[in-house]
């Protein structure tokens, strides 16, 4: 029981980080159709320039943080300008081997600059634990800290995308992008936006974890960022709120494997979990099927 | 107010418009029609933007519009509603037609003019909160049309608004068309349905295989022979 209720207290925070990178998938996904490999190395570098900030410039973890994401926000748009822009008209297979590309130059560019070892996260966030119902079972004051930037973060965004001018045409720009050109929206500049968006949540998420488990390496956004495009396609992707479910279904789905002693399988599991919500609903949890009238 | 001179436009090695000149005047409808693939979308297209001509002329109120992007065409005061009507299925109606005043800036006029829209379109008023991919087919040809109105145009391009419509829709529409061209607005108006077309407007371009086939007069080539024929169901 008690193992039961600290991993989901884990799953929460797992669940957070893979939501806060899937949403930046799916956003990107939904605007140019693109599956933008190098998004979980922005993750990386956001945790990097987190861990510069306060290793260095002694800065505290809020700032940190909103500077990592101003920053990875811009390393987005250069990605999207140099990297993306160029290959838009051309085929599918060429803008996906392009955004693998970019994804091993920023790891192992990063790598010839920081090193390949781990770096530790100097502690930011006050370390104090607080037991659960008198169990043995532990809140990190650091869980709470994971899951409030979490959702304040997909509170402006919901806010942005719905109540903004500029969130309004990136929904157009994604449901038609003829067609809201043809309203006077400047097609690149909405899609530089939403890379800087989707970035700056990766980046955050990069800081987050940098904080929450102390170590980062140059590789550290591989994996993660796999899992947050399995989460991105669980929940439908280019759905925005699929991209939180989906994100948060992967991260229970992984603590709870372990808390039934099955951790080293909680990857396969992951994997699995995908294939079957692909056969049951191909366009995912919350996928639209798209009805056209004529 | 607008001339097209020469104009040559391909889609990869497909010539889709061969030398196309034509003449739009303040406050005239103009009617180019054609059969399928003919090359009158193609023609719109080029005119806002999308597509971009590699030789030949576009000239708008005097100035070039050859390398003017799409959304600064709009802000010109040129507004095309694209065939099948292309409304953003899952934004709302109000949404949809703020999509269409992207360009503006001035609130206040913008309230006034969304008002405007209502007046035109009362069903729309109905459904404002609605996503727009539950209205009919008519109700969103209203809403792209109405979408259009909100970037103020001078010049508005409709592409096939009687497509798919039943007949007395298709009559609602058109009279609607011609209001908003007594309001002031101009329009060019592209058409399968030659006879809606040529009873509404005052001048008609003929196009076929991506050529101008014959210009004149809509009620005197509504009365040609050869036109009847060829569009007209003989």
């Amino acid at each position: 029981m008690e193992q039961l209720i600290q991993q989901l207290v884990n799953g929460v925070s797992l669940g957070s980080i893979y939501a806060l990178i899937a949403l930046g998938y799916t956003m990107v996904y939904g605007i140019i159709n693109l599956i933008n490999f190098a998004h979980g190395d922005i993750y990386m570098i956001g945790a990097y320039i987190g861990f510069a900030l306060t290793t260095f410039l002694h800065l505290g973890f809020f700032p940190a943080l909103i500077l990592s994401m101003l920053l990875t926000s811009m390393l987005g748009m250069v990605i999207e300008k140099v990297a993306y822009k160029p290959i838009r008209k051309s085929t599918r297979i060429a803008a996906l081997i392009t955004a693998i590309s970019v994804s091993l130059f920023l790891e192992y560019g990063m790598m010839y600059f920081v090193k390949p070892e781990t770096r530790t996260f100097p502690e930011v966030l006050p370390n104090k634990q607080i037991s659960i119902f008198n169990t043995s079972a532990v809140l990190d004051i650091k869980n709470i800290y994971i899951l409030v930037v979490t959702i304040t973060l997909m509170l402006i965004l919901q806010y942005v995308i719905y109540k903004t001018k500029v969130g309004k045409a990136m929904r157009a720009v994604s449901l038609d992008s003829d067609a809201a050109q043809l309203m006077g929206i400047d097609i690149n500049k909405t899609i530089s936006y939403t890379f800087a968006i989707g970035s700056a949540l990766a980046g955050a998420a990069g800081v987050l974890v940098g904080s929450y488990y102390n170590s980062i390496n140059p590789l550290m956004g591989v994996v993660p960022g796999l899992k947050a495009f399995v989460a991105a396609v669980i929940g439908g992707i280019g759905v925005i709120p699929g991209a939180v479910l989906g994100g948060f279904f992967l991260g229970f789905t992984e603590t709870l494997v372990s808390a039934f002693g099955g951790s080293l399988y909680k990857d396969a599991v992951a994997f699995a979990v995908l294939i079957l919500v692909l056969l049951i609903k191909p366009k995912g949890l919350l996928g639209r099927n798209i009805r056209e009238k004529v | 107010m607008l001339e097209l001179q020469n104009l040559n436009v391909f889609y990869g090695a497909i010539h889709a418009l061969r030398d196309v000149s034509l003449k739009i005047n303040e406050g005239e409808i103009v009617t180019l029609i054609g059969a399928n693939g003919a090359g009158k979308t193609t023609t719109l297209r080029t005119i806002s933007g999308i597509e971009k001509a590699q030789s030949g002329k576009l000239l708008y109120n005097g100035k070039e519009l050859n390398s003017v992007s799409a959304s600064e065409i709009v802000k010109l005061g040129i507004c095309h509603v694209p065939e099948g009507r292309r409304v953003f299925s899952t934004m709302s109606v109000f949404e949809n037609l703020e999509m269409g005043a992207y360009t503006r800036n001035d609130k206040v006029q913008i309230k006034k003019d969304m008002e405007h829209v209502f007046s035109l379109f009362p069903r729309l008023l109905e459904r404002k909160n609605q996503m727009a991919g539950t209205l009919s087919g008519g109700e969103q040809q209203m809403l792209a049309i109405g979408r259009a109105l909100l970037s103020k145009p001078k010049l508005l391009l409709l592409d096939e608004p009687s497509m798919g419509l039943a007949p007395l829709v298709v009559k609602e529409i058109f009279s609607i068309i011609k209001d908003i061209n007594k309001d002031g607005t101009t329009i060019l108006l592209v058409e399968q349905n030659a006879n809606m077309a040529l009873q509404c407007a005052d001048r008609a371009y003929i196009i076929k295989n991506g050529e101008i086939d014959m210009e004149g007069n809509a009620q005197a080539l509504l009365n040609d022979e050869s036109v009847k024929n060829a569009y007209l169901g003989g």
